[in-house]
């Protein structure tokens, strides 16, 4: 049986994945915190095929030292491009370390309804001392610290999205009630450092949970549905994604600069290394070169992965190459696929809908479980 | 009622501001309706920013609360719930609207200033100028019980840590100086560094040091609104706010008497008198004639208040259940018993416990009331009742003499209950001239007429 075929993703916070890429994008430094400006790229991409956009971000400013960038929330950011297009799935990236998981999870499953059903969720970790300072919250200090409050705010998270039964809502004009409240449910979280009682006050996100998307470590792997997975090459992502069976799906991470119809890719690195170096990460792959290229790798990826998420040198430069020469390619030759109308994020991963671990027997033979098209 | 002459009122230009709330929790919003629409479907809340920005209004307004309502020893059932967060929910608004302000409530208990500001500014953002903020407070154990932190803040502080939370937010605001942003890319860096402050504050409730993200937007930062009622939430109001939201809309003399203490404490504060706009929360139920309007107004009052509502009402009143009771039948012959109020239902509705169930009996029994009716004539309730015609001519009086600048107006069927309004109302205030024709700013702050942020 043929693999299914790729599912693409894009990273389109700021500028492109490098440091100083706003000196060569298409438009003045303050357009980037423009709402054209992020509906623009957000069209590229859906019109493009990807199936999904992460959005970067933090409390603190990105970049370093005097100077620095501005960056709108992920969420908010999240939310407008849900509006903006209609089969793009959408998932910013959020960290528990200081946020508090309550909002959080209202926040994702709103981010789900507005999109309706297109919403996920990169987990992220503060790890800097400053992000504490920011937050005005007592510093969550070292490896075990900072991996208890992500795996405890994902608890809580999911649990939440739980909380309310799918079918929560009855409309029972002969009882006079609007809902049922045994189809709703307290979490009683109760962790190491803090408790949550529940229930949400967000009815059960059309997906039931938003995709959750991680790199492996951050979180247990059985309560995330994508591993984000790297490696130096193509056998290191092979062998990361052969070897986490804990996780439903695999994407590799990859940096590219393509070759655009002017200048090639090692020429446009060139030019942005004058300001700041492109220091390669152990935990993504890096292609250069011409479009062609990229065809080849992902085609070779696509026997050990179930998707790939991309970070483009330069957003502007490099998605119109990715959206010209590399998707249509790729859809060609049946090694990637754009997500159908209508479909939920889940499904065009090839997840199923998740009931409610709370859902009561009675009402679980109400209502099965079904493959969602909304 | 007669015309008012323009030339003998105090403010013979004034102008109505409109906002709608969309309530999404709350007896009020019929849902047993066949037309009533789902409270979480993107398109409800669409159709109705979409109509009152048709309507020329000046503000969509969401709601909050950080944890579902109880009653009855369980999760309350009735009334309509479950509503989206209102930042991300107003995010995505902005994207499919031009013109109306987004105005988010958000909670200063529960949330931390440096993280809430930057998301409020993001909206501000991502909306060309249109966010707007509707401060609020909470304190109880109970909500807490949702959060890290618990139950922690007692309640004479709440309004402390919402002016301290206010202080660092509107220094995460201003933080970036006009010109911060480099203008091409070939600036030294992305944004002049002496021009981005940073901002450091250490007071009896926050204690946090951080370079903000975001620059100021075209209305400077959010619009400020508040909705406490007490003598500490007025003042903080006259003190911090662009917009009152009260609860005093429905009688003039009342309205005005509102309006006249907001002045005094303003000028107390040292503010001017039109610093702030006063628009209360209202319902507006619209006839073709008197009689169908008070026809109309009965079925919407019916349908809000079934006999399990009123049943329900009771019971948080008198303190303990009458679910079992017959709401058509006379009021419980029981004294009520008062306890503390533990906040498990939001905001309190009704005035001090003995004194409201003296007035309930005493006109309950000159009217021959079962418990049903007296709950709709006296219970919980706001709201403006009329022709089109009519209405414009009581609220022209209203904006003219002082005693408000606008309504927040709930519609009582979602999403269509703002149709009326748009189509039959406002068309007829603008030929008396109190409401605008024409959008003639583009931000929410340009719209309420307020003084440019310095």
């Amino acid at each position: 049986m043929p693999r299914p075929a790729l599912r693409l993703a894009v990273e389109i916070d700021g500028d492109g994945a490098h440091p100083a890429a706003w000196r060569r994008a298409a438009h003045s430094p303050g357009e980037l915190l423009t709402p054209r400006r992020l509906s623009r790229v957000a069209s590229v991409a859906e019109n493009a095929g990807f199936t999904l956009v992460t959005l970067d971000d933090s409390i603190l400013p990105p970049g370093s030292g005097a100077g620095p960038a501005g960056r709108i929330g992920a969420v908010e950011r999240a939310a407008f491009v849900a509006a903006s297009t209609s089969v793009l799935g959408v998932a910013p990236v959020l960290a528990t370390t200081y946020a508090e998981p309550f909002h959080v999870s209202s926040q994702l499953a709103s981010l789900d309804h507005v999109s309706a059903g297109r919403a996920g969720w990169v987990v992220g970790v503060e790890t800097d001392p400053a992000a504490a300072r920011a937050w005005g919250r007592p510093p969550v200090e070292g490896p075990d610290a900072t991996a208890r409050e992500a795996r405890d705010g994902l608890r809580v998270v999911r649990d939440l999205w739980d909380s309310w039964e799918d079918d929560a809502v009855i409309r029972s004009v002969a009882t006079s009630r609007y809902l049922d409240r045994s189809r709703l449910h307290p979490i009683d979280f109760a962790g190491e450092t803090y408790a949550v009682k529940g229930p949400s006050i967000v009815p059960r996100p059309p997906q039931g949970r938003p995709v959750v998307l991680a790199r492996p470590g951050i979180v247990p792997a059985e309560l995330t549905d994508v591993a984000l997975i790297g490696g130096g090459s193509v056998a290191d992502v092979a062998a990361a994604a052969a070897g986490d069976t804990a996780t439903p799906r695999a994407f590799a991470e990859i940096e590219v600069a393509l070759d655009t119809p002017h200048e090639t890719a090692r020429e446009r690195i060139t030019d942005l290394e004058r300001y700041a170096p492109w220091t390669a990460r152990p935990d993504r792959l890096r292609y250069t070169g011409p479009a062609a290229g990229l065809v080849s790798l992902l085609t070779e990826l696509h026997g050990h992965v179930d998707g790939v998420r991309l970070h483009p040198l330069v957003l502007d430069e490099d998605l119109a190459v990715l959206s010209r020469l590399v998707l249509p390619e790729l859809v060609v030759r049946r090694i990637a696929a754009p997500p159908l109308p209508g479909t939920t994020l889940r499904a065009s991963l090839g997840l199923p809908r998740p009931l409610s671990r709370f859902t009561t027997t009675d009402s679980a033979a109400a209502t099965p479980v079904r493959e969602e098209i909304r | 009622m007669t015309r008012t002459d323009p030339a003998d009122v105090p403010r013979p230009g004034a102008q109505l501001h409109f906002g709608v709330f969309f309530q999404g929790v709350n007896h009020w919003t019929i849902w047993s309706d066949p037309s009533s629409g789902s409270q979480i479907d993107p398109a409800s809340f669409l159709r109705v920013a979409r109509t009152a920005e048709r309507g020329l209004f000046d503000a969509f307004f969401l709601g909050d609360g950080l944890r579902l309502r109880e009653s009855e020893g369980g999760i309350h059932e009735l009334d309509v719930a479950g509503r989206p967060d209102s930042i991300t929910q107003l995010s995505a608004l902005a994207a499919a609207t031009e013109r109306i302000g987004l105005v988010s409530t958000s909670n200063t208990t529960f949330n931390e200033p440096g993280d809430l500001a930057r998301r409020l500014a993001g909206l501000d953002l991502l909306s060309g100028g249109r966010a707007g903020w509707n401060v609020v407070t909470t304190h109880n154990a109970w909500t807490g019980e949702n959060f890290r932190r618990g139950g922690f803040l007692d309640h004479a502080d709440r309004y402390r840590r919402a002016e301290e939370f206010l202080s660092v937010a509107r220094a995460v605001w201003n933080s970036w100086a006009e010109g911060a942003v480099a203008g091409s890319v070939d600036a030294r860096s992305w944004s002049v560094p002496e021009a981005v402050g940073r901002v450091r504050s250490t007071g009896a409730h926050f204690d946090v040091d951080l370079v903000p993200t975001l620059p100021r937007s075209a209305q400077g930062h959010p619009v400020i609104f508040q909705a406490g009622d007490s003598g500490e939430g007025r003042d903080f109001a006259a003190r911090q706010a662009d917009v009152v939201f009260s609860a005093h809309g429905t009688d003039f003399d009342d309205a005005l008497a509102f309006a006249e203490d907001i002045r005094r404490r303003l000028r107390a504060a040292g503010r001017a008198e039109d610093a702030l706009r006063i628009l209360p929360g209202t319902e507006i139920v619209i006839g073709a004639t008197e009689k169908e309007a008070e026809e109309k107004a009965r079925w919407v009052r019916l349908g809000q208040v079934t006999p399990a509502v009123a049943l329900g009402i009771a019971s948080r009143l008198w303190g303990f259940d009458l679910s079992g009771r017959d709401a058509d039948g006379p009021l419980p012959a029981e004294e009520p018993v008062v306890a503390a109020y533990d906040g498990r239902f939001g905001t309190r509705q009704l005035g001090e416990t003995l004194d409201t169930v003296a007035e309930w009996r005493a006109k309950a029994e000159a009217n021959g009331w079962s418990l049903r009716e007296t709950v709709i004539e006296l219970g919980p309730q706001r709201g403006h009742v009329g022709t089109p015609a009519g209405l414009a001519e009581r609220f022209a009086r209203f904006v003219r003499h002082g005693a408000l600048d606008g309504f927040n107006i709930s519609p009582y069927l979602v999403p269509d209950g703002l149709d009326d309004i748009v189509e039959l109302l406002v068309p007829e205030l603008q030929e008396r001239g109190v409401y605008r024709s024409a959008y003639t700013g583009t931000t929410l702050r340009e719209h309420l007429g307020l003084a440019p942020v310095v």
